[in-house]
C-alpha cells in the first residue's frame, strides 16, 4: 500500500489547468495533490511549518528591535572583520552567504544526477554539499566565539539593546542546528546513494520500505530551505 | 474501520505490479524532475550576484528609504529563484504551490499587527520610562 503513492501514478490522468484545476484536485475526494508522492508532500508541509517558527522568531525580534528605547547596535559594525589593516563591514557573513548558496547549486544538480541513475556523481555532488555545509557551520561557531569574546551575552551586550544577544543567538542558533541535521541528512542519503540502495530497490532497515530516487529531491528541498532562511536571516538581521 | 483496511488490502498485488511495470518501463524516473544542468548553473549565477549586490547595499553604506527597499527586492528575487528552480515550484502542479505558498504570505497579517504592538509599546516607554536627568 505504502508503495502505490510513492510513483507519479497520476500524471497520465488528464485535470484541468488553473484555478479550475486546484478546485478540481482539491475537491476530488482522494489525495489533494494528485502528482505529487507522500513524501514530497510532506516535506513540504514540514517545511510549511518550519516557515513559521522562522516567522515568528523574526518577528518577534522585528518588534524587540522596533520597541526598544536603546539604539539598536549596528551589524555592519559589529560583525566587521579586520583583514591584514582593513576592517572590512560584514565580510564574514557574505563569504557564509556564499558558501550556502554554492551548497545550493551543487544539490540542485545532485538531484538531477539522482534522476538520471548517476550514482557516483549523485553521491558526490551531496557530499560536496555536506561538505559546504559543515564550513558554513564552521564558521558560524567562529563567529558565535568571537561575539561572545567580546562581551555579548543573550541579556546584554556592549553596544546597545540587550535584546540584540538574544535574538542574535536564538535566529542563527536555530538556523545552525538546522544545517547540522541537513548535514547528517544529506551524509545519510549519500550513503544510501553511493551503496546503490535505490537501483537494487533496498529495503530501509528503519522502515523496512524499498527506497527511490526520488529521496535526493526530497533531501534537496530541505537544504534548499535551509538556503532560503538564510537569505531572509542574512536581509533582516545583518543588512537592515 | 477493518472493513477497508481489509479492502486496501487486497487491492495490494495488482497495486504492486502496476508499480514495478512502471519501474521497469523507467517511467517513473525520467518522468520526475528533468532540466538541464545549464539551467542550475545559471541560476547559481544569479544568486551570487544578488548576493554580491545586497553585500554592496551594506558595503557602499547606502541609507534612507532605498536603503530597504534594495535588501527586500533583492531578498524577494533570491527566495523566488530559489523557491521556483531550485525547488522545483515552477514544475509543480497549482493544488501544491498554492497549498504550501499562501500561507506564509498571510504572515505579513502578523507582520502588520506587530508593528502597531511594537509602536505602542515604544511609545509607552518613551512616555513613561524614559530616563529622567
Amino acid at each position: 500500500m505504502a508503495e502505490t503513492a510513492l510513483t507519479n501514478t497520476a500524471t497520465s490522468i488528464t485535470r484541468p489547468e488553473g484555478w479550475r484545476g486546484i478546485a478540481a484536485d482539491w475537491s476530488s475526494d482522494q489525495r489533494a495533490f494528485k502528482n505529487v508522492s507522500w513524501g514530497k508532500a510532506m516535506m513540504w508541509i514540514f517545511l510549511l511549518s518550519d516557515t513559521f517558527i522562522f516567522s515568528c522568531f523574526l518577528l518577534s525580534y522585528m518588534t524587540a528591535r522596533m520597541s526598544t528605547t536603546v539604539p539598536w547596535p549596528n551589524p555592519s559594525e559589529v560583525f566587521a572583520l579586520t583583514i591584514g589593516d582593513k576592517k572590512i563591514p560584514l565580510i564574514l557573513i557574505a563569504i557564509m552567504t556564499f558558501i550556502l548558496i554554492s551548497s545550493s547549486g551543487t544539490m540542485a544538480m545532485a538531484v538531477n544526477f539522482g534522476y538520471r541513475r548517476d550514482r557516483a556523481k549523485t553521491a558526490a555532488l551531496m557530499l560536496a554539499t555536506a561538505a559546504f555545509g559543515a564550513t558554513f557551520v564552521g564558521m558560524q561557531a567562529f563567529e558565535w566565539t568571537k561575539l561572545i569574546m567580546e562581551g555579548v551575552r543573550p541579556w546584554g551586550n556592549p553596544w546597545g539593546a540587550p535584546q540584540f544577544g538574544s535574538c542574535f543567538f536564538m535566529i542563527t542558533g536555530f538556523h545552525g542546528t538546522h544545517v547540522t541535521i541537513g548535514v547528517i541528512f544529506l551524509i545519510a542519503i549519500a550513503r544510501k546513494v553511493w551503496r546503490g540502495d535505490f537501483d537494487v530497490e533496498r529495503r530501509g532497515f528503519f522502515t523496512s520500505r524499498k527506497g527511490y530516487y526520488e529521496i535526493v529531491e526530497i533531501t534537496g528541498l530541505y537544504w534548499h530551505f535551509v538556503d532560503l532562511v538564510w537569505v531572509f536571516i542574512f536581509a533582516f538581521f545583518y543588512l537592515w | 474501520m477493518t472493513n477497508v483496511a481489509v479492502h486496501v488490502e487486497g487491492q495490494q498485488p495488482s497495486l504492486h505490479i502496476h508499480v514495478h511495470e512502471a519501474l521497469a518501463s523507467g517511467a517513473t524516473h525520467t518522468k520526475g524532475q528533468q532540466h538541464p544542468i545549464k539551467l542550475y548553473l545559471v541560476v547559481w549565477g544569479w544568486l551570487f550576484v544578488l548576493s554580491t549586490c545586497s553585500y554592496l547595499v551594506d558595503f557602499f553604506g547606502i541609507h534612507g528609504y532605498l536603503r530597504p527597499s534594495l535588501i527586500l527586492l533583492f531578498m524577494v528575487l533570491k527566495a523566488g529563484l530559489i523557491v521556483a528552480v531550485f525547488m522545483h515550484m515552477a514544475w509543480e502542479r497549482l493544488a501544491l504551490a498554492y497549498a504550501i505558498l499562501l500561507p506564509p504570505v498571510l504572515v505579513l497579517v502578523f507582520v502588520a499587527i506587530m508593528v502597531f504592538e511594537s509602536d505602542y509599546t515604544h511609545l509607552l516607554r518613551v512616555i513613561f520610562f524614559a530616563p529622567t536627568a
